[in-house]
């Protein structure tokens, strides 16, 4: 009878995934943080952790934002009892447009346009998947548009805070010597 | 957590704290495009209000019976109108700005407990009397009874 032998599958692990795993726990963190301010309506959020999905998206590319965007969903979500729930899918479908925005406005001409551009971009996004799920999921009908106004007044507002905070980040000496 | 940032983005955070010295001034971190994309937001923002939030107030009172109006009421003065309905009399109350249903001889009075309506737009529906309070604005295109 033949010996069994032990197995064992190694994950090699690259300096990519430690990066990405790093900027998505500081995302996580954020998100978690968030999650205790009281919020007017439910949806409206200052997102925070956009700041670091903005941050790896403009130093390391789309490749690594993505990666840390829905993982900071997933993860975030599992942390704060959320997965699964309606607001997890609401929020993976904002992260998708948001991410497909993204997409597109790192192309934009970084002479003109800066990191608060793409953050409102994709804050936009953001409420127009969030809202288009609840549409065709949750309340099937017309009257989620009624709250159009509030959620497109709050991803302005917080598409260039975040922006803001990103670009500031992205601005100090640190940025441009620690490359 | 410290020790588990990323390097860079730490330096990033520790710069930023400094302040001051190097990291330049908020609005210098404003280009030209991001300008243009604020204000074409805020031209967004705008008209999803007057777009989608539109006939907000209200000017006068339309009380129908079975679809057809019955009197129209400005909301500048306040008065009581009585209207009959299939059941006996609907009695219907205006005040500056505001009108509802004082009473109405239905068995369950949801229009009645409905209070004051404000929004153009909105609707106290007496169905077993078939009444109907509605208020209308200046541009009153949109429809709470179809929306």
């Amino acid at each position: 009878m033949p010996t069994m032998t032990r197995s064992t599958i190694e994950l090699p692990v690259t300096e990519d995934d430690r990066r990405i795993a790093r900027y998505a726990a500081a995302a996580i963190a954020l998100t978690v943080a968030e999650a205790a301010l009281p919020s007017p309506l439910p949806g409206i959020k200052p997102g925070l952790a956009n700041i670091i999905v903005l941050v790896v998206l403009l130093r390391h590319g789309w490749r690594d934002a993505a990666w840390v965007s829905l993982l900071r969903v997933v993860a975030g979500s599992l942390v704060i009892g959320q997965l699964f729930a309606p607001g997890f899918f609401l929020a993976l479908a904002g992260s998708f447009t948001s991410l497909g925005v993204l997409a597109l406005a790192v192309h934009l001409p970084r002479r003109w346009f800066g990191a608060v551009t793409i953050s409102v971009l994709a804050a936009f996004a953001h409420i127009g998947g969030q809202l288009l799920l609840a549409r065709l999921w949750l309340v099937p009908h017309d009257g989620v548009f009624y709250l159009l106004p509030l959620f497109a007044t709050a991803a302005l507002v917080f598409g260039a805070l975040n922006g803001l905070i990103a670009a500031h980040l992205l601005a100090s000496p640190a940025a441009n010597s620690a490359h | 957590m410290k020790a588990g940032l990323p390097d860079d983005l730490r330096a990033l955070f520790n710069a930023a704290w400094r302040g001051g010295e190097a990291v330049q001034a908020w609005h210098q971190a404003l280009k030209v495009g991001d300008w243009l994309v604020l204000l074409l937001g805020s031209i967004v923002v705008v008209s999803s209000y007057t777009l989608l939030w539109r006939g907000g107030v209200a000017d006068r009172a339309i009380v129908k019976r079975d679809g057809k109006t019955i009197v129209e009421l400005s909301l500048n003065s306040a008065r009581k109108v009585s209207v009959d309905g299939a059941l006996g009399v609907t009695v219907i109350e205006v005040q500056p700005g505001r009108a509802r249903v004082l009473s109405d001889p239905g068995p369950r009075q949801y229009c009645v407990q409905q209070g004051w309506l404000t929004r153009a737009g909105s609707v106290a529906i007496c169905a077993p009397s078939h009444i109907t309070l509605q208020l209308g604005g200046r541009d009153a295109n949109y429809d709470s009874l179809n929306y």
